[in-house]
């Protein structure tokens, strides 16, 4: 069913379609479309058996959670940013114990300075946290990703992660095809769990295990990640055939065919780089796009298989690495051992700022002219930059950065004396 | 009081059972039936009280339950000594999931169970002092304001005993522990405000809030089967003698919560719905000099010269309680 | 379930880790000895009645205490009850009152009429008892339950000795008296009334007796000197008790003046008030601490209206009058004349400083030894002849009713022992159960019922007993009030209070035992044990 509709209720919509069991929502820019679409559908009755539960807290939403997949429910909450870390605890909780519980998180910059708009700095900090993390590029995937996302984690007993910009996705209002109970119902059986707590068997769930079998333990849980390597292009086949759309995957190519320069990236972002790539192969550059939907796991052989072709890579990430650089750009860089490559590091749209085609086409043709910084800021202002930096070396108590800065943009300088 | 005390003019209500008594008077734990929810081989210290506590607590709830129970546990030493790999101690469904979220699991628990149409099984969450009074603290608070179905157990052992005895909210004052050693004018813990969490869950007006202490088995059993007649939040808080922790003979210590109950430092009492409904009165009252004396903790306040300032300062405290909670009225029938 | 790898575990598989190999000292179940059982003469098994009387099961409490002690319902009116003085329960409230429990045992058994179980087996021997007193009777008793023939030769007309000629009917009804009599001659025990023996030797002979125990009570007054008038009426004690059994009572006058300290010279001035006497006045040389009468008797008679006339002694008997001469006590405690005489009106005077018994059926004896007027005897208590056996009064020791029964049981033993070659070794002692030993919180407050009284009035003026007897949920009080020292009772303590459910549950009657393949060794059990039936022994390594 075609729906004009904001990236965030489209997500409600096919979460409450899932049927989860239990949601827990603690209020965070900018998820919380999500779950107060979900929570006026559980209190209006529309979607049941289900109970939402307003926590204090989004540790105690995922604590919620953990108890609820426990339990055998299906369990969902979404954060963002400060809320995502302040939950960190408990979501290697939730993967150690091997407990499928579905998260999205509306990507969010992480403070300070506090900051509300989208880059990718919170789930790329969680990216070792145990979970699966997929990405979408658009609402109609994140919707889609959520729907496999229940699926794969339940196969699996992992938790997983869909990604969404912020506002970028989560606000925008758009046409979305919401598929059908019947559909989603013939995609996604019900909640078998591995364990469960249950009187009829009881089992001691969360020992503490010593070194004589901890690294066992980490390991089966890097086997399950290697497994769903496998398993999640088969569920996107299966879900093209039932809702017949393509969606979600691995990686997803895009004009790589011929390319010479290929460009990596996840995300929203994806969308503007390929129109930037439109225009270019309209003049004729060979450049193309490897957008990454499955992060965590990292499929290194389908991106080596893409990638090893291509004369250089600039990978573009949302995030940034303090004290090395990027962070995808690393994991590429795995995936592409003693393949002899260019390849560039660009770090853009953090903190919300707008990746624009006018930039991505002057960086893509530095690129092709390999002019290109290892690591380059994408529309860094590097007189601010400097002027803070010189202050510094000036001045031991120099004042706060951001402020210095907004000074220097000039934002309170009509205040200053 | 929160059961019909019996007279059995031998041994009075004290005693774990009686075989004079119906079988409907007795005790769970004197029965051979019960259920060792907490079974042998566990690695706690000998004489440890939060072994003691839980088992006596989680029987009774199996009890009173029909052994329809899951219990969600914090970290610490109830669960460190019970369930390390490859053995567990536990015959119930258990988790461990965090130190500070145990209250959350139990919430999300309760939740499915819910969801599930499984009315009939009850959630217990339970922890020491630390993972309720500290860390667990805001979980705790939340599940108490949304009245969620659970019960939970706090198992106070008046310090942070799995790390190595540090100080944590719910330690006495002058108490010694690794954070709060007995050096300089002021020695062992300050004397604070502290954080009586049983008034603070009478605050939250949930409907059921008791203490108890594993001196009294029957009057712990009784209250752990008040707790589960009540849907909604409630709380228990066991006072859990550390005999490692408190540095007090491994053989003292059902004596020590004896002591501390009949000097009036820790009230015994029942609330519903905010307000207090009973206490358990003290039968012989005592110093308070006597529960602080055989407790390696307070030895400096018996030392050269004794610090007689000190334990009036803990005296008064005991005095207070007695005073807010009337422990020392006659009983009014 | 397919259980993850570690994290998820089956339930109690902790039983494979055994904590007992953590344990420097493991506790022990033993039973001690209490102090009621330590202090009965009768070495009655005190607690071990009272353990069934707590469930209401009176027959077996009584059993378990006719096991040593065939005169319950004498013994609970008369004793003197050092069980109580010993009891433990004194340090909390008040000491049980075990005589009374006894007593309502012993009513019991003869209102239900009980029997004793005959003998196993017949021996064969055949032991002679002289004297149907309580030491005989109490020998006779455990020798025939032993399975040996016996015979009671006795030179009064009744059976019961010291118990029906010496003490008055208001402390001993004599039909309770004449029902445990009859019950021990029902197990097949003879007696032969007014057949007094004057030659043991020839009496065994003739009898065919294997073995003998002697048990002659000390039915001899003992007679001062006192300078007397010719009309002056002076009699002696147990003369006057003695008469107070026949068909003609004592006349004693309106003013009777008793002569003497001890529980005899009690007897016979309440006696006297009973038979019409307006004053009875106990003259004693000492003062009332030194008096060796039991306190709550010279309690009872001074509520009766008896007077004691402390530290003075009888100068000279006038047929209507005496003079008392008033003492002082020496730095030593022993009582000197002070010169200063006064004179007492009275009809008559009792003696009662003391009885002797008539040793006459020991001359030529060979062996024996006599000294201080009582025959000496071995631990044993066999005489200087072999197989002649000794207790009761003519032996050196307190002469009461428990002492006595206590002497019938001892000397049995021995007498069977001797009789099958053997000795009689006495199973070794328990450590004594001290206060110190229990953890008295457990024991709820429950003082001790008093046993009603007869109202004074009535006390005065006839020979009905005065003390009562409990009613069945008073002796059940009474009998849950014991706090079963030294001996488990099965409060389930040790087994709900282990934190490591090392303690293992046997059932009803079974106790419990230790699991050491659990049990740390916190010594928790031992400690909460209020009974103090569980100590704390070192490892050993």
């Amino acid at each position: 069913m075609l729906k004009q509709t904001e990236g965030s209720r489209g997500v409600a919509e096919a979460v409450a379609l899932c049927r989860p069991e239990v949601i827990c929502a603690y209020p965070i820019s900018p998820q919380t479309h999500i779950v107060e679409a979900l929570g006026e559908a559980v209190k209006s009755g529309a979607l049941a058996p289900c109970e939402f539960i307003n926590v204090e807290s989004e540790f105690a939403a995922m604590s919620v959670a953990i108890g609820a997949s426990a339990a055998g429910a299906r369990a969902y909450t979404a954060t963002a940013s400060q809320g995502l870390l302040y939950m960190v605890e408990a979501m290697f909780n939730a993967s150690g114990l091997g407990l499928p519980i579905v998260m999205t998180v509306a990507n969010r910059a992480i403070g300070a300075p506090i900051n509300i708009w989208n880059d990718h700095s919170d789930s790329m900090s969680q990216r070792d946290c145990g979970w699966i993390q997929l990405f979408a590029e658009n609402n109609q995937e994140a919707l889609d990703l959520h729907i496999q996302a229940f699926r794969l984690g339940e196969e699996l007993s992992l938790p997983v992660m869909v990604c969404m910009d912020g506002f970028i996705l989560t606000h925008a209002t758009e046409r979305l095809d919401l598929p059908t109970a019947e559909q989603v119902d013939a995609y996604l059986p019900p909640y078998e769990p591995r364990q469960v707590l249950d009187p009829k068997d009881p089992v001691s769930i969360g020992a503490m295990v010593g070194p004589e079998a901890f690294t066992e333990v980490r390991y089966l849980a890097h086997a399950k990640q290697m497994q769903a390597l496998e398993l999640i292009p088969q569920h996107a086949a299966e879900f093209l055939q039932i809702f017949g759309r393509d969606s979600g995957g691995l990686v997803r190519t895009y004009r790589t065919q011929d390319a010479e320069t290929i460009v990596v990236a996840l995300g929203s972002v994806l969308g503007t780089i390929k129109d930037t790539v439109d225009e270019m192969r309209e003049q004729g550059h060979k450049i193309g796009v490897l957008g990454i939907v499955s992060f965590r796991p990292f499929p290194l052989a389908e991106v080596r298989r893409i990638l090893r072709h291509a004369t250089r890579v600039v990978v573009l990430e949302k995030s940034l690495a303090v004290g090395i650089g990027g962070i995808v750009s690393a994991n590429v860089r795995m995936a592409l051992s003693g393949v002899h490559l260019h390849g560039y590091t660009v770090i853009a749209g953090l903190g919300g700022r707008p990746i624009t085609r006018k930039s991505l086409h002057k960086l893509f043709r530095e690129a092709e002219r390999d002019e290109l910084q290892q690591l380059t800021f994408l529309d860094l202002d590097w007189d601010i930059v400097h002027r803070e930096l010189e202050r510094e070396k000036q001045k031991r108590r120099s004042g706060p950065i951001a402020e210095n800065i907004l000074r220097d943009v000039g934002t309170v300088a009509a205040r200053a004396v | 009081m929160a059961f019909q005390p019996i007279k059995f003019y031998q041994t009075g209500t004290f005693t774990v059972g009686n075989r004079l008594l119906e079988a409907d008077q007795r005790s769970v734990q004197a029965n051979t039936q019960r259920t060792n929810s907490l079974n042998s081989g566990h690695r706690a210290c000998q004489g440890c009280g939060e072994a003691l506590g839980a088992r006596y607590a989680i029987d009774a709830a199996m009890n009173a339950t029909h052994n329809q129970l899951i219990a969600a546990n914090a970290t610490g030493c109830l669960e460190v000594f019970s369930t390390p790999y490859p053995e567990t101690s536990w015959q119930i469904p258990w988790i461990h999931s965090l130190f500070g979220n145990t209250a959350a699991v139990a919430t999300g628990i309760a939740a499915a169970l819910k969801v599930k149409g499984r009315h009939d099984v009850r959630v217990i969450a339970q922890g020491g002092d630390g993972g309720t009074t500290d860390i667990g603290f805001g979980c705790l608070s939340g599940l108490f304001e949304r009245n969620d179905d659970v019960l939970f157990i706090c198992y106070d052992n008046e310090a942070y005993m799995n790390t190595g005895v540090q100080r944590s909210s719910a330690t006495p004052p002058a108490a010694r522990t690794a954070t709060t050693m007995p050096v300089g004018p002021e020695p062992g813990n300050v004397f604070g405000q502290g954080k009586n969490l049983p008034r603070i869950a009478i605050a939250h007006g949930i409907p059921y809030v008791a203490t108890a202490t594993v001196a009294e088995l029957r009057d712990l059993e009784a209250k752990v089967r008040r707790a589960m007649e009540i849907r909604g939040a409630r709380y228990i808080h066991i006072f859990v003698p550390c005999p490692l922790g408190w540095g007090h003979e491994a053989h003292d210590t059902i004596r020590i919560s004896r002591l501390a109950k009949e000097t009036g430092l820790f009230p015994v009492f029942e609330a519903e719905h905010g307000e207090v409904t009973s206490v358990s009165r003290i039968r012989r009252k005592l110093p308070v000099a006597d529960y602080l004396r055989p407790q390696k903790r307070f030895a400096h306040l018996f030392g050269e010269p004794a610090r007689l300032d000190i334990i009036a300062r803990i005296q008064a405290v005991a005095d207070r309680n007695i005073r807010r909670f009337g422990l020392l009225e006659e009983e009014v029938h | 379930m397919d259980k993850p790898f570690a994290i998820t575990l089956d339930v109690g598989s902790s039983l494979a880790n055994r904590t007992g190999s953590w344990r420097t000292s493991r506790p022990v179940y033993l039973d001690r000895l209490p102090p009621c059982n330590h202090a009965c003469p009768a070495g009655e098994n005190i607690q071990g009645w009272l353990y069934p009387a707590e469930s209401g099961d009176y027959e077996s409490a009584w059993r378990v205490l006719t096991a040593d002690n065939p005169l319950p319902a004498v013994m609970g009116r008369v004793c003197y009850h050092p069980c109580e003085d010993a009891c433990n329960r004194g340090n909390l409230d008040t000491p049980v009152n075990i005589n009374s429990v006894e007593r309502f045992l012993g009513d019991e058994a003869i209102k239900c009429g009980w029997k004793f179980d005959p003998p196993a087996h017949e021996s064969g021997k055949r032991v002679l008892v002289v004297g149907a007193g309580p030491s005989g009777l109490s020998a006779a008793y455990h020798l025939r339950r032993l399975g040996h023939q016996v015979t009671i030769l006795e030179a009064g007309p009744f059976a019961g000795g010291m118990m029906r000629f010496g003490i008055p009917k208001y402390r001993l009804p004599r039909d309770v008296l004449d029902a445990e009599v009859s019950r021990i001659l029902d197990t097949g025990v003879r007696l032969k009334l007014d057949t007094k023996v004057d030659d043991i030797l020839a009496a065994m002979r003739e009898g065919h007796f294997d073995a003998a125990f002697l048990a002659v009570g000390a039915h001899i007054g003992k007679r001062a000197y006192i300078p007397a008038g010719t009309a002056a009426k002076v009699l002696d004690a147990v003369s006057v008790l003695r008469g107070m059994e026949g068909e003609e009572r004592p006349m004693l006058g309106r003013r009777v003046v008793v002569y003497g300290g001890g529980n005899t010279a009690i007897d016979v001035a309440r006696t006297a008030k009973r038979l019409g006497a307006t004053e009875a006045i106990i003259v004693y040389r000492r003062t009332r601490e030194k008096m060796p009468a039991h306190d709550s008797e010279v309690e009872e008679a001074l509520q009766e209206g008896v007077m004691i006339k402390w530290l003075s002694t009888i100068k000279e008997a006038g047929d209507a009058s005496i003079t008392v001469e008033k003492m002082v006590l020496d730095d030593k405690g022993f009582p000197q004349p002070t010169g200063e005489v006064e004179t007492l009106e009275a009809d008559s005077v009792v003696l009662a400083l003391g009885q002797d018994v008539d040793l006459g059926l020991l001359k030529g004896v060979p062996g024996l030894e006599i000294r201080d007027g009582v025959v000496q005897v071995g631990p044993e208590m066999m005489t200087g002849h072999a197989g002649i056996f000794a207790g009761g009064d003519m032996v050196p020791s307190e002469r009461t009713v428990t002492v006595a029964v206590g002497h019938g049981k001892k000397a049995a033993r021995h007498i069977d022992a001797w009789l099958r070659g053997r000795r009689y070794t006495a199973p070794a002692r328990h450590e004594l159960a001290t206060f110190d030993k229990l953890n008295p919180w457990y024991y709820s407050d429950a003082p001790k019922t008093v046993r009603p009284t007869l109202d004074i009035l009535r006390r005065q003026s006839t020979f009905d007993e005065i003390v009562g007897g409990l009613d069945e949920s008073n002796a059940l009080y009474e009998a849950r009030r014991c706090l079963s020292c030294g001996n488990c009772f099965e409060c389930d303590n040790c087994y709900g209070i282990c934190p490591d459910n090392a303690v293992i549950k046997l059932g009803p009657g079974k106790r419990f035992e230790f699991n050491y393949d659990y049990c740390k060794g916190c010594g928790l059990c031992a400690a909460e044990c209020p009974c103090g039936a569980i100590a704390m022994e070192p490892e050993k390594i």
